[in-house]
């Protein structure tokens, strides 16, 4: 406070404080908008402006059979996947919620390694497994369970599993994190007033920890929407997605269609997103998964 | 006492659920045998020799490493300059750039792929190193920006206002007091944009063209006419890759958080 006296010097840094933020983020918003949000914006604009300016290919797209099918493949995969996920993934949210230092940072590990390994190679590694000579198949050959080998592969069931396989770290990571926050006297009140381990679990544990499920299933609902390289590698014919349908549509060069089928996947994403975006865990979940 | 040994049987079982997938990858990639069975009737290295004999997958491999470098350096740049900048936002400015910066983690990836294929095949991106450089920085750049905007939040602010009062011009209060204490953050960052460049694959299905195949994009024509083994070694090794530069990441954390005034 002893430079008052330099004041006037110093008028043009006040505004540079209110500058210089703007100055640091503008490089990667120019990035984004010339690399990210124009080349987006102007394919969706494709949905309006062919033949002419229009919204008939909404209208048709409404009207469309296969359009509706898929799409209610797409919402059917993603709401099996998403429970898939809360009855798998809970348990070891729990666990690393309870496990002492070292243990939880090994279970951690555990969930995180598939979690950075690509989608490519785990949707192989469930080909390997499925597959009509596939380790699944061989072993209950050679158990003597069955006589044949089992279709495993390119079936909805395929894309069921190794779509939980993929997303189950996108659950656990926010119910654990919701779980590791619940006060730890809550649990030990209710269990000093006589309540029976199942009991607390149920009645003050799993209460406390439904917003990192509800975060947790946003997150594995809309990622499961936009699947697109597992149900393309274990799906068969009857479980084509919405992403499936796009891709095809590109390569067909049928691009009013691809764009319109493309701003649906998108509304549904973000109305979803918008609609839920207050839950807790969020930016947890980026901040575990980033560690 | 029966409930508890049950619960850790289940989360045990959906451990291995998660692990075995991958485990076997890495079994069968050692595997002698022509073709895929389980178990490997034996062990070797043969499919480690045809991923090595072969110029396609070194090439592809190359490129894939060439392209997650040159992506590193972009978005490492761009994004730490923005956390930079976004932490002294005006709050409803910071939400909506936030916004758009982070959108590549939702959006889902068919829709930002078409999407720049469809401006990218006009400019002749298409079949480029170059190309997909671009497009992957913008799916990298948000796993920076957490990262980076992570290690700021811990930062004491004062600090930097030390050094400013003390006569340090704020280039020298960045270069010499805030970027050592965010180095952690922005190395973590770095590594994560790698593996995002190096996984990629949906972007890659529309850019790589004829003329810049990747690692992943390989991969998958491959795995359209055969489930052959010498996927399940190059899958072993970004496996091995992937969980280096994850050790790599935890190491630089615990590193700093072991260090007087680290915090986060």
């Amino acid at each position: 406070m002893a430079t008052v006296a330099i004041a006037p010097v110093r008028l043009p840094r006040v505004s540079w404080q209110r500058i210089g933020p703007i100055l640091l983020v503008l490089p990667l918003a120019l990035y984004m908008l010339a690399f990210y949000l124009v080349p987006l914006a102007s394919m969706l604009l494709r949905s309006l402006a062919e033949p002419s300016w229009t919204l008939d290919n909404y209208r048709r797209l409404a009207a469309d059979s296969v359009f509706l099918e898929v799409f209610w493949t797409t919402l059917r995969t993603a709401c099996v996947v998403t429970l898939g996920t809360i009855l798998l993934g809970y348990p070891v949210a729990l666990a690393l919620s309870r496990l002492r230092r070292g243990a939880a940072t090994m279970v951690l590990i555990v969930v995180l390694l598939p979690f950075w390994t690509s989608v490519l190679v785990r949707s192989y590694a469930w080909m390997v497994l499925l597959g009509r000579h596939g380790v699944i198949n061989e072993l209950l050959i050679g158990v003597g369970l069955i006589g044949a080998p089992l279709r495993l592969l390119n079936t909805s069931f395929a894309v069921h599993i190794a779509m939980i396989h993929i997303l189950l770290p996108y659950m656990i990571l926010p119910i654990a994190s919701v779980l590791r926050q619940i006060d730890g006297a809550l649990p030990r009140a209710a269990a000093g007033l006589g309540a029976p381990p199942w009991r607390v679990f149920l009645h003050v544990v799993l209460p406390l920890s439904l917003p990192g499920v509800a975060a947790g299933s946003l997150l594995v609902f809309v990622l499961s929407l936009g699947f697109y390289i597992t149900p393309a590698l274990v799906g068969g014919p009857r479980d084509l997605m919405l992403s499936m349908l796009i891709a095809q549509q590109v390569d067909l060069l049928n691009w009013p269609y691809a764009a319109c089928l493309s701003a649906a996947l998108l509304a549904v994403t973000l109305l979803l997103i918008a609609a839920f975006q207050r839950l807790p865990g969020m930016r947890d979940l980026l901040r575990t998964a980033t560690r | 006492m029966i409930g508890r040994a049950a619960f850790r049987v289940l989360w045990i079982v959906v451990l291995m659920f998660l692990v075995l997938p991958i485990l076997i990858v890495v079994v069968l990639s050692f595997s002698s045998a022509s073709y895929l069975t389980f178990p490997p009737p034996g062990l070797g290295i043969r499919w480690y020799r045809a991923y090595l004999g072969s110029g396609e997958w070194l090439a592809s491999t190359w490129l894939s490493l060439g392209v997650a470098g040159c992506v590193v350096v972009l978005s490492t740049i761009l994004g730490t300059l923005a956390s930079l900048g976004l932490a002294r936002l005006p709050p409803a400015m910071r939400t909506i750039m936030g916004a758009l910066i982070l959108s590549p983690l939702i959006v889902p990836g068919i829709v930002v792929a078409i999407g720049i294929y469809y401006v990218f095949a006009r400019y002749r991106l298409v079949g480029t190193p170059a190309g997909l450089v671009l497009a992957h920085t913008c799916l990298a750049v948000p796993f920076v920006v957490t990262s980076v905007s992570a290690s700021l939040a811990g930062l004491d602010r004062r600090l930097e206002q030390a050094a400013l009062s003390l006569g340090a011009t704020p280039w020298g209060a960045f270069r010499q007091v805030t970027l050592p204490l965010i180095r952690p953050g922005v190395l973590v960052g770095a590594l994560f944009a790698f593996i995002t460049s190096f996984d990629e694959l949906i972007v890659a299905l529309f850019l790589s063209g004829s003329g810049a195949i990747t690692l992943p994009r390989r991969m998958w024509d491959d795995l359209r006419f055969a489930i052959d083994p010498t996927i399940a070694a190059v899958s072993t090794l970004t496996i091995a890759l992937s969980a280096m530069l994850l050790l790599g990441a935890h190491l630089v954390r615990r590193h700093q958080a072991s260090e007087p005034g680290g915090t986060v």
